[in-house]
C-alpha cells in the first residue's frame, strides 16, 4: 500500500501538518485534532454522525461537521473553527444581546453556520436563516432568539458591509 | 507516517490519495473492492464514530477536481462523481432545466452536508433510502464508469442489482452522471416523506416526470417516468405505472389504478421508520398529486 503523504494546512490562522507531529492518521476526525491535539475546545461534539451540527467548523469558508472529516482530506484547506472569529464579531454581539444561548453546547456551531450563511447571503429572510441552521439543533433556546441574533447582526452588518468581519 | 490515531490507538489506516484519474483507476484495479473510494464521508464516518473506529483502506478521491465539475451540454448535464449537493444545487443551468436535482440536492441533510455529501457517493452507497437516486430515475440518468480497461455508460435505471449491490465492476470507478432535460410539456413533482422536513432519513420519496400530450381533445399522458426510495431494497423506477399511465388523459386516472400498477412495481418493508401499508398508501398520493400537478399544468386543465 501507498503510505499517507504529509499533508498540511491552516487552522485559525497558523499552519497545522504531519512534519510537526499536530496531525496522525489521515483517517483522524477533524474533531479530534481540534480538541484534543490543537487544543481548539470551543468546537463540541455532540451526535457524533453529523445530525447535530454543534462540532461544525468552515473548511474554506463552507460549513462542515468536523466529526465527519477525516483529517487526511484537509491538504491546503483554511480551517476556521468558533476560535478562528475575531475578538469582537457582529455575530457574536447579536447572540449575546439576543440572548441567543443557554447552555451553550450549540453555540459555536450556530454562530459558524450563520456566518457561513452571512458570508454568502448578507442580507437573509427568516426562511434563508432557518434554513441554513437547520442542521444545527438546540435543545434550550427553541431557535427563536437564534434566529433574532442572526437576522440582527445581518443588519447591524448593513448593506455593503456585510460579510466584513 | 507514523503516529497513532488517538481515539483507536490503531496505526494508521492506509491511505492513499491520487491527484489523477489516472492513478485512482490504477489503484482501484490493483486493490479492487479491498480499497474503500471515499469523497465526502458523510455516510462512512458515521459508521467509524459508530464503534468501527478505523477506516478499512482508502481510495480518496477527493483531490481530483476532473470528478467535481459539472458540464451542461445542449442536451443534458454532466455531473462528476464528487460533486457536492451544495454545488448542484447551487448550479444554474440544473437549477433552470432539472428543478427536481436541485430539491433532493437540497433535502440531502443539513447545509453541513450537503457542503460535503456527494452525488457519487448517494449513488454508490446505493442505500435504498437515498435521496438523489429517485430523481435520478425519474430523468433518466446515465452513469458513466470508468477502469484502466476504459469508460462505459450504463442506463442508471439498470445499475442496482440488489441491496447494496450495483453492477459496477471490482475495478471501476463511478466517473459521473450524466442527465437529459426532460421535453418540454413536462411536470416535475418530487416529493421526500420524513419524519421531519430537515435532515430525516426518508419514509418513502418519489420523483415523477410527467410529459403530456396536448391534442385536440383533453391532455394524455405522453410519457410518465418515476423514481422511488424506501419502497423496496434499491431506489426503483416504476415501469409497469409507467406502461399503466401512457396514453390516459389526465383527468381520468383514479386510485385503484394506481394501486394496481404500483403493487407490481414496489416491494415495500415494514422497518424503523415505517410500516409497509403506510408507504404503499402514501406511494399512490404521491403519484396521484403528481398527475394532479400535471393536470393542472395543462393548457385545458
Amino acid at each position: 500500500m501507498i503510505p499517507a503523504p504529509d499533508l498540511a494546512f491552516t487552522l485559525n490562522g497558523r499552519t497545522v501538518s504531519t512534519v510537526d507531529g499536530s496531525i496522525g492518521a489521515p483517517s483522524m476526525r477533524l474533531l479530534d485534532l481540534l480538541r484534543l491535539h490543537a487544543g481548539q475546545t470551543g468546537t463540541k461534539e455532540g451526535c457524533g454522525e453529523g445530525e447535530c451540527g454543534a462540532c461544525a467548523v468552515l473548511v474554506d469558508g463552507e460549513l462542515v461537521n468536523s466529526c465527519l472529516v477525516p483529517v487526511g482530506q484537509l491538504h491546503g484547506c483554511t480551517v476556521t473553527s468558533i476560535e478562528g472569529l475575531p475578538r469582537v464579531d457582529p455575530l457574536v454581539t447579536a447572540f449575546a444581546r439576543a440572548g441567543a444561548a443557554q447552555c451553550g453546547i450549540c453555540t459555536p456551531g450556530m454562530v459558524l453556520a450563520a456566518r457561513a450563511l452571512l458570508d454568502r447571503v448578507p442580507q437573509p429572510t427568516l426562511d434563508d436563516v432557518r434554513e441554513a441552521l437547520a442542521g444545527n439543533l438546540c435543545r434550550c433556546t427553541g431557535y427563536a432568539r437564534i434566529y433574532t441574533a442572526v437576522l440582527d447582526a445581518a443588519t447591524d452588518a448593513g448593506p455593503g458591509k456585510a460579510g466584513g468581519r | 507516517m507514523s503516529a497513532v490515531d488517538p481515539v483507536s490507538g490503531q496505526p494508521p489506516a492506509p491511505w492513499y490519495r491520487p491527484v489523477s484519474l489516472a492513478d485512482a483507476l490504477s489503484a482501484r484495479a490493483r486493490w479492487r473492492k479491498d480499497i474503500v473510494a471515499i469523497a465526502g464521508c458523510t455516510d462512512l464516518m458515521v459508521g467509524w464514530n459508530a464503534g468501527a473506529r478505523r477506516l478499512p483502506p482508502v481510495l480518496d478521491l477527493s483531490a481530483l477536481a476532473e470528478l467535481r465539475s459539472i458540464e451542461a451540454g445542449p442536451d443534458s448535464v454532466t455531473i462528476g462523481a464528487t460533486a457536492s449537493c451544495a454545488s448542484i444545487a447551487r448550479h444554474p443551468v440544473i437549477a433552470g432545466r432539472l428543478p427536481m436535482l436541485v430539491a433532493s440536492a437540497r433535502q440531502t441533510g443539513s447545509v453541513a452536508i450537503q457542503n460535503r455529501a456527494t452525488l457519487g457517493g448517494n449513488i454508490m452507497n446505493a442505500s435504498p433510502a437515498a435521496d438523489n437516486p429517485p430523481v435520478l430515475l425519474a430523468y433518466g440518468a446515465r452513469l458513466t464508469l470508468a477502469s484502466v480497461r476504459g469508460i462505459r455508460t450504463i442506463d442508471y435505471a439498470s445499475f442496482h442489482a440488489g441491496y447494496k449491490r450495483t453492477l459496477a465492476e471490482g475495478d471501476e470507478l463511478l466517473v459521473s452522471v450524466t442527465v437529459p432535460f426532460p421535453a418540454e410539456r413536462v411536470t416535475a413533482y418530487y416529493r421526500k416523506v420524513g419524519t421531519r422536513r430537515a435532515q430525516a432519513i426518508s419514509k418513502i420519496a418519489m420523483a415523477a416526470l410527467i410529459e403530456r400530450d396536448d391534442g385536440a381533445g383533453p391532455a394524455v399522458v405522453r410519457n410518465a417516468s418515476f423514481g422511488f426510495a424506501s419502497v423496496g431494497p434499491v431506489p426503483l423506477p416504476a415501469p409497469s405505472l409507467s406502461r399503466s399511465l401512457r396514453g390516459l388523459p389526465l383527468s381520468g386516472i383514479d386510485r385503484a389504478q394506481v394501486e394496481r400498477a404500483l403493487a407490481a412495481d414496489l416491494a415495500p418493508l415494514d422497518d424503523i421508520r415505517s410500516t409497509a401499508a403506510y408507504r404503499r398508501s402514501v406511494a399512490v398520493n404521491l403519484v396521484l398529486a403528481a398527475i394532479d400537478a400535471a393536470r393542472e399544468a395543462a393548457p385545458r386543465g
